[in-house]
């Protein structure tokens, strides 16, 4: 990079912006330490908690509107130095991180509201809400931290607070494998990404954003390429892109406005944020962004394929949710003017996809927690506002002109066309391929929702409307679908121009107006497809399919394939180490004896806790210990 | 043969010898004091001595210096060190004088009498209590004092032993579970044993070799100072010097369990009562960790390219080990012992960076740890039924339910032992990994990530089972700690919440003191 990254010292109103994060911090802790002493008005803390904070973050928002550059940084305290290293316990708000604290804030405050009646009538409500703030704390550090080190502390913590929030109700075995299996993918992207910074620290000497975007440019184009990728792979973990894709859908166990706050609207895009803040390095490497944008393109259509196969309201959601950020990573992978179209994206799905998992939320409290589509039907009549609120959604996710999809996915497409060589085809393919799936698979969920015949269960009579003060976030969040996108496209890509540059623009291979028609045209199609298909409503039962649809149905093989190549051998190394530890190295010895010999009986009477076997662990530790340092010596090992 | 006493500064072996009198001053107090006054009396003996000998530590802050011939350095790490090990063994003691929890606390008086005959019942239910653990605390103690200090490898065993022999006959000292706990100091003692006479051996094969060298103009000897002259001669035989320090490290290694020599660590750290354990956890820690230290820095650094990568693959087993054992663990103690042995692995990952800011992260990260693994042991102490302690983690279900306040403090150490940052977990990892890597110890820093994160996973296990579990019926109740518990408790967690948050001064502190005297 030619020109060099500074920040302004933050002054006058910005000096307070660490108050975004100490609010709900603060409100998190008296809601989790006063116990049940807050049942009854903790939850109007923590609503109200977030709306200060959104009302501080749009002030902020505008003060920052008059500076120049449009960024200032603040460092609270010196957080670790250790000889040459040193960490600012420091903040930057800058366009980038302001219009992530409006969103998270903004939709956070209306899935807070809406929380507080969909949890009524849960003993823990006042955790929950104390969880909730916790998270919000963690996702607005994360997004104001002025180095890798305060971004992997905010990561941390959204990590901490999503599982926590998805084994909320650990009672059921599901939710509690689940908060599992989301932890320990997350751990495999978060040692991605805390070896990338620790690669910062041994080749940059500072994990600063801007001492690292500076001098990233002298360094050799390998470590650009390793550190990129351990970057991506801790912004796959948490964005659930593939190969760590399999633990979002999975999450949905959790309460629903924590799928609608933290699996959709803002904690899974941080994977986005961490690419996009970290543009300075993939524009570095044309490689590096071929792999994110291959991600990405996989990911998307994996998402649209298997979201077509699933019956649960919710999971067909978070595959779309995967999808959709899989158009994300599309955009970030393509470099220049495409950043800011991701993030932009990325925000309008903030909006539409809080306001279908709000939507199916409204539908489940209604339909006795029912969560099967094929269970569903003919609730548009009885649940007028979820219908129209859920309607607009989904015109907004398809991609429906002039629904705020149509102006943030569209220009995705366009630019995967713009890339100069034959890959143009092959990624602005698959984005236009994936337009149409996605017209296809939400079309079938929301006619299948809310149209065709009833297939309810026998004991539903009347299904109701919810409450206001559920109906009002999702009238909200609908109005966001629609015009969001319009509204936001062209200014938000001005306002971003300080952090993402400015893009060439490329001409894409196939003229404007003929990608355009052509992503409309899939887009009719495949949701015509849909409705003819699915009008008459579907078998109660899951019924024989083709190889695809199968494959699809289990999730195109992945979790199987994690279950070869992960969990058995680490269930199988477990099991080993936990032997080797409570026989010791003579009971090895003794049950190789044993086998040997065929005396299976003498292997069962071994005892474990002997001081003798003990002993043996140590002497041939020893043993091998002295031998090593002997090997070195004389050069056998080296 | 005249031997001439050599010179002593007093002033500066005063920490080590206000310990070692106070401890002296406990037998006598068993003697002769009634004993209805000796719990007090014997309580405030010691709290007293550790503050006298932390106010001479801080008068000793500048001192750089060896004395007593060349057998103790008084230098920045010692002292540090010893300051460590002072503050972390009055939070110990802490625990250990807790009277209220269980009517006369929790150890007995006599070791070694049979399980299960009429006097040990009495002596297990007898509610006056026993004091005789106070002088054996105070004796370990002034033995890691020691040995942080020690310059030259017969002081360094002598006090290895000074300090080992009293935690043998703690660990045989609990109230409950007598026989456990017999098991437990009987399994210790033999294989501590076992690791000394690994040590005093390569005592052995070191003179020969720096007799071989005969660089120092002595003919040889086992001062740090004179080892290093011959490491630096490369006329000697090399084979004694590596079987020697091969040999060296294994005793040091048994006593930071590291793996495979870890083996102990589990069954002692449950068998033992649990302020003991707390003791050795934090307290032995330092103590080891200090010797290993200054063995690797000072008398054989010369040698390193030879020692790294043998001692590396130790620390990776090690961190393999204890951290991936975590996982299958259902007992709490048994869970912290692992979390013990894997944290001996970080802690060798920042000893073999042989720099100035590997010592003092090294040193950063065992104050950090020890105040929180002191802290946790202290709140096991007071999850309790009817038949004493409640370890096995099934018990522990639904405890967020019982009693928010000690299960949100268990909570917010056990994010701190997974590494969470804003708790001092994160940022002794965080300075450790950073001094490795400077050090060009990439492999270990990966494999220090890599199982910090398998880590993780069984602390927040036990965080999700207390919170978001029902409490069974066999939950226990959490008993109200006395004030000295409560006092420990706090100290452990206002040190790890604060060494989280603002861990500079402490930093620029151990960086001050990062240097041996050679």
């Amino acid at each position: 990079m030619e020109h060099s990254v500074e920040y302004a010292h933050a002054t006058g109103l910005l000096g307070s912006v660490w108050l975004l994060v100490a609010i709900p911090l603060v409100s998190a802790a008296i809601l989790l330490l006063l116990g049940r002493r807050a049942d009854r008005w903790g939850h109007w803390l923590g609503v109200a908690s977030i709306g200060a904070t959104f009302a501080l973050g749009l002030s902020y928002f505008i003060g920052l509107r008059g500076l120049e550059n449009r960024s200032v940084e603040l460092s609270l305290w010196d957080f670790i130095a250790v000889g040459d290293l040193h960490v600012d316990f420091g903040l930057l708000f800058d366009p980038l991180a302001a219009v992530f604290v409006l969103l998270i804030t903004g939709v956070g405050f209306l899935i807070h509201l809406y929380a507080v009646e969909y949890m009524r009538h849960d003993a823990g409500r006042r955790r929950f809400f104390g969880f909730f703030n916790l998270f919000v704390a963690a996702m607005l550090l994360l997004v104001l931290g002025n180095n890798y080190v305060m971004l992997y502390v905010g990561w941390e913590g959204v990590g901490l607070a999503s599982y926590l929030l998805i084994s909320f109700w650990n009672d059921r075995p599901s939710a509690a494998t689940a908060g599992k299996k989301a932890f320990l993918m997350n751990r495999v992207g978060d040692a991605g990404l805390a070896i990338a910074i620790f690669i910062m620290f041994a080749t940059l000497g500072s994990t600063q954003f801007s001492d690292v975007f500076n001098g990233a440019g002298q360094l050799a184009g390998g470590t650009v390429l390793v550190m990129g990728l351990l970057l991506l792979l801790g912004a796959a973990g948490k964005s659930g892109q593939f190969p760590l894709q399999a633990w979002l859908p999975d999450a949905m166990e959790g309460p629903t406005p924590v799928s609608a706050l933290i699996h959709a609207a803002t904690m899974v895009t941080a994977g986005v944020y961490l690419i996009a803040r970290s543009n300075p390095i993939f524009s570095l490497d044309p490689t590096l962004q071929t792999v994110v944008v291959s991600v990405g393109a996989l990911t998307l259509l994996m998402g649209c394929i298997i979201g077509a196969a699933k019956d649960d309201i919710k999971r067909v959601l978070a595959w779309s949710t995967v999808s959709q950020i899989g158009y994300m990573f599309l955009g970030v992978g393509l470099g220049g003017g495409a950043y800011a179209l991701a993030i932009i994206h990325l925000l309008a799905h903030g909006f539409f996809k809080a306001n279908m998992f709000l939507g199916a939320g409204s539908v489940m409290h209604g339909m006795s927690d029912q969560v099967d589509i094929r269970r569903f039907g003919g609730l548009a009549r009885y649940m007028k506002v979820t219908w129209v609120t859920f309607g607009l959604g989904w015109l907004a996710i398809i991609g429906m002109w002039p629904f705020s999809g149509f102006f943030t996915k569209e220009p995705i497409i366009v630019e995967a066309f713009a890339r100069d060589d034959w890959t143009a085809w092959l990624y602005g393919g698959a984005a236009l391929l994936g337009a149409g799936l996605t017209a296809f698979y939400m079309t079938r969920l929301f006619v299948l929702t809310f149209h065709g015949p009833k297939r309810w269960t026998e004991d539903i009579d009347h299904p109701h409307e919810s409450p206001a003060l559920m109906t009002v976030p999702l009238i909200l969040l609908g109005l966001g679908s629609v015009v969001a996108g319009a509204l936001m496209a062209s200014p938000v890509a001005d306002w971003l121009t300080p952090v993402l540059g400015h893009g060439e623009h490329h001409e894409p291979v196939l003229s404007h107006t003929v990608i355009t028609v052509l992503s409309l045209g899939l887009t009719v199609i495949g949701a015509g497809l849909a409705w003819v298909l699915f009008r008459n409503g579907t078998a109660l039962q899951e019924q024989p399919a083709g190889p695809v649809v199968r494959a699809a149905r289990r999730n195109l093989y992945t979790d199987a394939f994690n279950e070869t190549v992960f969990e058995k051998p680490g269930i199988f190394l477990t099991r080993a180490l936990v032997f080797l530890d409570n026989r010791g190295i003579d009971g090895l010895v003794n049950a190789l004896a044993a086998a040997v010999g065929g005396g299976s009986g003498r292997l069962r009477r071994l005892q474990t806790g002997f001081v003798r076997s003990y002993a043996m662990s140590m002497l041939t530790g020893a043993v091998l210990v002295v031998a090593a340092f002997l090997a070195v010596q004389l050069g056998w090992l080296a | 043969m005249d031997l001439e006493f050599p010179p002593m500064n007093y002033a500066a072996l005063a920490p080590i010898l206000i310990l070692f009198g106070a401890s002296l001053l406990g037998v006598l107090v068993e003697a002769f004091v009634p004993r209805a006054r000796r719990h007090l009396v014997q309580l405030i003996l010691g709290l007293l001595a550790v503050v006298a000998a932390l106010v001479m530590v801080v008068l000793n802050a500048n001192d750089r210096l060896v004395t007593a011939s060349t057998a103790v350095a008084v230098d920045g790490p010692a002292l540090f060190l010893q300051g460590a090990i002072l503050v972390l063994a009055g939070m110990a003691l802490l625990l250990i004088g807790e009277r209220t929890v269980q009517r006369g606390g929790a150890f007995v008086a006599h070791a070694a009498v049979t399980v299960g005959s009429a006097e040990d019942q009495r002596q297990a239910t007898d509610t006056d209590g026993a004091t005789e653990v106070y002088p054996l605390t105070m004796f370990a103690i002034s033995g890691m004092l020691l040995f942080v200090a020690a310059n030259d490898l017969l002081t360094m065993f002598i006090a290895l032993e000074a300090f080992s022999l009293p935690l043998y006959l703690l660990c045989a000292l609990a109230r409950r579970r007598r026989l456990l706990s017999q098991e437990a100091a009987l399994k210790y003692f033999l294989l501590g044993s076992y690791a000394s006479a690994f040590f005093l051996f390569g005592m052995a094969l070191v003179y020969g070799f720096t007799v071989g060298a005969g660089g120092s103009g002595t003919g040889g000897g086992v001062d740090f100072g004179t080892i290093r002259t011959a490491v630096s001669d490369s006329s000697a035989s090399p084979v004694l010097l590596f079987a020697g320090l091969a040999l060296l490290s294994i005793g040091l290694l048994f006593k930071i369990a590291a793996a495979p020599f870890h083996v102990w660590t589990p069954d002692v750290y449950q068998g033992a009562p649990t302020p003991i354990t707390g003791f050795m956890a934090a307290c032995t820690k330092v103590a080891a960790f200090g010797g290993l230290l200054r063995v690797l820095h000072v008398a054989f650094s010369g040698a390193s390219w030879n020692f790294v990568p043998v001692l590396g693959t130790v620390a990776v087993l090690t961190m393999l080990v204890g951290s991936i054992l975590a996982v299958t663990q259902t007992d709490i103690k048994r869970l912290l012992a692992y979390s013990s042995v894997a944290n001996a692995g970080y802690l060798l990952v920042g000893a073999l960076a042989l720099s100035r800011d590997g010592l003092s992260s090294t040193m950063f990260y065992l104050v950090a740890y020890g105040f929180t693994v002191l802290a946790a042991f202290g709140v096991v102490t007071l999850v309790r039924d009817a038949d004493g302690e409640a370890t096995h983690l099934s018990r522990w279900a639904g405890l967020g339910r019982r009693s928010p306040l000690y299960a949100g403090l268990f909570t917010f150490l056990l994010l701190a032992f997974a590494g969470i940052p804003l708790t001092s977990g994160f940022t002794s990892k965080f300075a450790v990994f950073g001094a490795a890597l400077d050090a060009g110890q990439t492999w270990l820093v990966v494999a220090g990530v890599l199982t910090s994160m398998i880590l993780a996973f069984p602390y927040l296990r036990v965080v999700v089972m207390m919170w978001l579990s029902e409490p069974g019926e066999s939950t226990p109740t959490v008993s109200l700690p006395g004030g000295l518990t409560a006092t420990a408790l706090a100290i452990g967690v206002l040190a790890t919440l604060v060494l989280g948050v603002a861990p500079a001064p402490l930093l620029d502190l151990a960086n001050g003191a990062a240097e041996f005297v050679r």
